[in-house]
């Protein structure tokens, strides 16, 4: 099978996009942005073609006849057993890194009770994790460090002894631990997990016949053995040029995000997108080709970071941040431009008796001010207008923004799309089907 | 890489060390002036009324500006600046100023590793840009020294009538000269400033010459990051000089092979083999990563064609020339049209003209952080210049000295996606 593949390396998060000829998708990866960039860009990429297997073994189960099973039921209950299974593995390498670095020498003294809290806090998360990966369970990221993070520092917390083993001891190791974890290629692929995935839904699911179990078995063995060939792969994202890619294979996010909003909403005239260190405000034609764009420069307020930071300071996952603001009915005017001052507004305001959740709405408001002033410098709001980049999941801040396009520039068809986070991955992946190296213009 | 290896880049031409002889002499004459006696007028570089201040033979000019822009490339200024701001100047002042200023405190000691002379006369003949008023009357605290003022008419409907060249004639002959002749205890000499003016068209109609290669394809020049050098000479002490008519003259013929021979433009590192985009850039550089500013263009193979910053001293492009039958018209002239005393419609139709002209197919704006006179209005100049060439604009930004404001990452992505959009755009499709 003939793929393309796009890879958007962001400041906060890498994504990476699977595309077959004819522009179809058939699989996104996520991973958070870390220090290596090879490592952040390797593991997108297999996510992407685990998402690619799936979608494949989706194909296929859907094409077999005589099938008792609720595909969409089963398929979910698959897929969450499967990110289940990739958590137990990498916490099963966590706990080996730390329980390896809690016998350095430097914990000498200490060695034994702490080995002997760390077993009981890898093996609680270990008991636990079922319930966080059930089907329907709420989890604050997506991501390994924080899932596996909060727990280990609430249990940290709990079985702590100032004494014998304190709290900084345990999230010294725990800090020190997962670097190493995020920086190794752990084998998360489909094919060497999705046995034990089924096996546990199978289990799970007795009602399950004998003749479905085979056909599923079958289908998952066919897919574990297709051939992904990748023809051409292009990068984008903050980090594109530390990708192994020849310079042809690079092209910048503005383009990237152009063309795959266009890709998503064919009629897209301007886009947004707000991502964790830029804001970007882009004008397209009707074939998704930039005609103008304008950056945030010098200064990040604004950006996703900004949300990161004030989430930090609030102690909240980002992810919060939205659904809070949302429980406002009086927005705080938040007047401060850069994100520092921002949360000293926030703790002032705090302190002054305002709500969270009204202080929060304000700020978003104040994010989305500088949007808007991006916006106009490339040319204003036309229809459609599509809204990218992580912050387009942000209900609070689509509210805003909706507010002010239409104070500014009237009704506007407002497209948002679930998937809007893969949006430069997405025409990157576009890119990809082009081989056609740059040459000059004239 | 479109370049060929480094080892063309250190192979100097004749020009470049005939301007550098220049340099370093005028620099050594500013460090000897207590033994020779000679005197020091500071002016500036838009208005700079250069053969006016030499026909008098023993006056010597210092230009601020130059100082500010050169200690920037020797990275010096950044901590100028954070002295100045200590003194009380705002982050957001000119940042030429702010140099300058944090030079004088740090002793005077100039680009050129030699102590400044402090000035005799402050000769404030500026265009356009009202902080040059402010930065003499700062300077004239620190110096205790006097001023000549020029005021030059802002050109605000776009023509000079006799009227304001009357007006600058009659302070030429009132104030300046006057001001001139008390500070070199010398008499004006008319026919002296004619024979001056007389070089100075000689070396200006070769470096139109030089500017106009770049209407070749591919350029023989860079009209930008080359271009500051080219104008060095002529935009600063050397108009009206033989040095500076030997200078020219040795560009020229340079340039002229280089077109004969249908080469590229030099780069730091070396010739630039593979022209992939003709450029016209609006605003002045930064100085602080000049040199990584530039490298972001050739890397690339953006070539820049025309440019209004190689205009600030004066618009010979456009057919002006220094008259020597009409000296004392012909500087005010010279004043008048300078770049940042044209105004917005001016702009606008000369950048548009510059990219037809020039067959540039990518208009750049580098917009400047501290410097309002440049930057304002440039927005409405991007649109403008759009709509009248039918070419997609850029739009970068960053400051002269101050390296705070030069994000390297920032512009550089911002670069590399405009030059991929008109590669996109002049594809047709995606």
């Amino acid at each position: 099978m003939k793929l393309y593949v796009g890879i958007d390396l962001g400041s906060t998060t890498t994504k990476a996009v699977v595309m077959q000829d004819g522009n179809v998708i058939l699989g996104k990866g996520i991973t958070n942005s870390r220090s290596n960039y090879d490592t952040a860009c390797a593991i997108a990429k297999s996510e992407a073609f685990i998402d690619t297997r799936f979608t494949l073994f989706h194909q296929a189960l859907e094409a077999m006849p005589g099938l008792s099973l609720d595909l969409e039921t089963f398929l979910q209950d698959l897929e969450a057993s499967f990110r289940l299974q990739q958590f137990l593995n990498q916490l099963e390498y966590l706990a080996e890194v730390s329980i390896g670095e809690a016998q350095s020498a430097r914990y000498r003294k200490v060695s034994a009770p702490l080995a002997e809290r760390l077993n009981a806090i890898f093996s609680s998360i270990a008991g636990q994790a079922p319930e966080m990966f059930g089907v329907g369970s709420i989890k604050r990221s997506e991501f390994f460090r924080d899932l596996a993070g909060n727990t280990y520092m609430r249990l940290a917390s709990e079985l702590a002894e100032p004494d014998a083993v304190p709290y900084d001891l345990l999230v010294n190791i725990y800090d020190k631990s997962i670097i190493k974890v995020e920086n190794k290629l752990l084998d998360l692929t489909f094919e060497s997990n999705i046995a034990k995935a089924l096996k546990r839904v199978f289990a799970a699911n007795r009602a399950l016949s004998k003749a479905d179990q085979q056909t599923v078995q079958r289908c998952a063995d066919e897919v574990t053995a297709t051939e992904l060939d990748v023809v051409n792969s292009v990068g984008t994202g903050y980090g594109r040029a530390r990708l192994p890619f020849p310079k042809e294979q690079i092209r910048s996010e503005i383009l990237c995000h152009g063309l795959g909003a266009h890709y998503m909403y064919a009629n897209t005239a301007t886009v947004l997108d707000i991502g964790g260190q830029d804001t970007k405000a882009i004008q397209v034609d009707r074939d998704g080709i930039v005609t103008s764009f304008q950056m945030n420069d010098r200064c990040a307020a604004g950006c996703g970071r900004d949300l990161g930071y004030i989430a930090d300071e609030l102690n909240l996952g980002v992810q919060e941040l939205g659904p809070l603001a949302m429980q406002s009915n009086r927005s705080v005017r938040i007047n401060s431009t850069c994100t520092v001052f921002a949360g000293a507004e926030l703790r002032e305001r705090l302190n002054n008796g305002e709500r969270r959740e009204d202080i929060l709405q304000g700020l978003h408001r104040a994010i989305i001010l500088r949007a808007m002033s991006l916006l106009a410098r490339s040319g204003g709001v036309s229809d459609e207008f599509t809204f990218t980049g992580g912050v387009a999941n942000n209900e609070a801040a689509v509210n805003a923004l909706k507010g002010l396009i239409e104070e500014n520039y009237g009704r506007r068809t407002i497209n948002i799309s679930p998937n809007s986070i893969f949006t430069g991955a997405v025409g990157a992946a576009l890119f990809a089907q082009k081989t056609d190296a740059p040459a000059a213009v004239h | 890489m479109t370049q060929a290896p480094a080892t063309d880049a250190v192979q100097k031409e004749r020009s470049m060390i005939l301007q550098k002889e220049m340099i370093a002499d005028h620099y050594k004459q500013l460090e000897h002036v207590a033994e020779t006696g000679r005197k020091v007028v500071y002016t500036f570089v838009p208005g700079n009324l250069n053969e006016l201040i030499r026909c008098f033979d023993n006056l010597l000019p210092v230009h601020p500006e130059i100082n500010a822009l050169q200690n920037g490339m020797r990275k010096r200024t950044g901590k100028f600046i954070l002295d100045a701001e200590k003194q009380g100047h705002s982050e957001d002042v000119c940042t030429y100023v702010k140099a300058d200023i944090g030079m004088l405190r740090a002793g005077n000691i100039g680009p050129a590793g030699t102590k400044l002379p402090n000035p005799d006369l402050l000769l404030l003949s500026y265009t356009g840009c009202f902080t040059f008023m402010k930065w003499f009357e700062l300077l004239r605290e620190e110096y205790k020294a006097p001023v000549a003022m020029l005021h030059t008419p802002y050109q605000g409907d776009g023509t000079i009538s006799d009227h304001m060249r009357n007006y600058m004639v009659k302070q030429l002959r009132e104030e300046v000269i006057p001001k001139l002749e008390q500070i070199s205890g010398q008499k004006f000499d008319i026919d002296k400033l004619r024979e001056m003016l007389a070089r100075s068209r000689e070396a200006e109609n070769d470096l139109v010459a030089v500017l106009e290669s770049a209407k070749h394809r591919p350029s023989p020049i860079d009209a930008y990051f080359g271009g500051v050098y080219y104008i060095g000479p002529i935009f600063s002490a050397f108009r009206g000089t033989a040095g500076a008519v030997e200078y020219y003259r040795a560009l020229r013929e340079e340039v002229e092979a280089r077109v004969a021979a249908g080469k590229g433009p030099i780069t730091p590192d070396g010739e630039l083999k593979e022209e992939k985009y003709r450029l016209v850039v609006e605003g002045p550089p930064n100085w602080t990563s000049f040199r990584e500013f530039w490298k972001m263009f050739y890397d690339e193979g953006a070539v820049v064609v025309a440019s209004s910053y190689s205009k600030v001293g004066g618009l010979y492009d456009q057919g002006f020339r220094h008259d020597p039958e009409h000296p004392l018209e012909t500087l005010a002239d010279y004043c008048f049209g300078c770049y940042t005393n044209l105004n917005l419609p001016s702009r606008v139709a000369l950048l548009s003209k510059y990219v037809q002209e020039f067959h540039a197919d990518a208009f750049l704006i580098n917009s400047i952080k501290s410097c309002n006179s440049f930057s304002a209005g440039q927005l409405l100049i991007l649109r403008e210049v759009e709509e009248r060439t039918g070419i997609a604009g850029g739009f970068i930004e960053s400051d002269l000295v101050d390296p705070r404001y030069f994000s390297g990452a920032n512009i550089k992505n911002r670069l590399e996606s405009y030059f991929q959009m008109i590669m996109q755009k002049s594809k047709g499709a995606a």
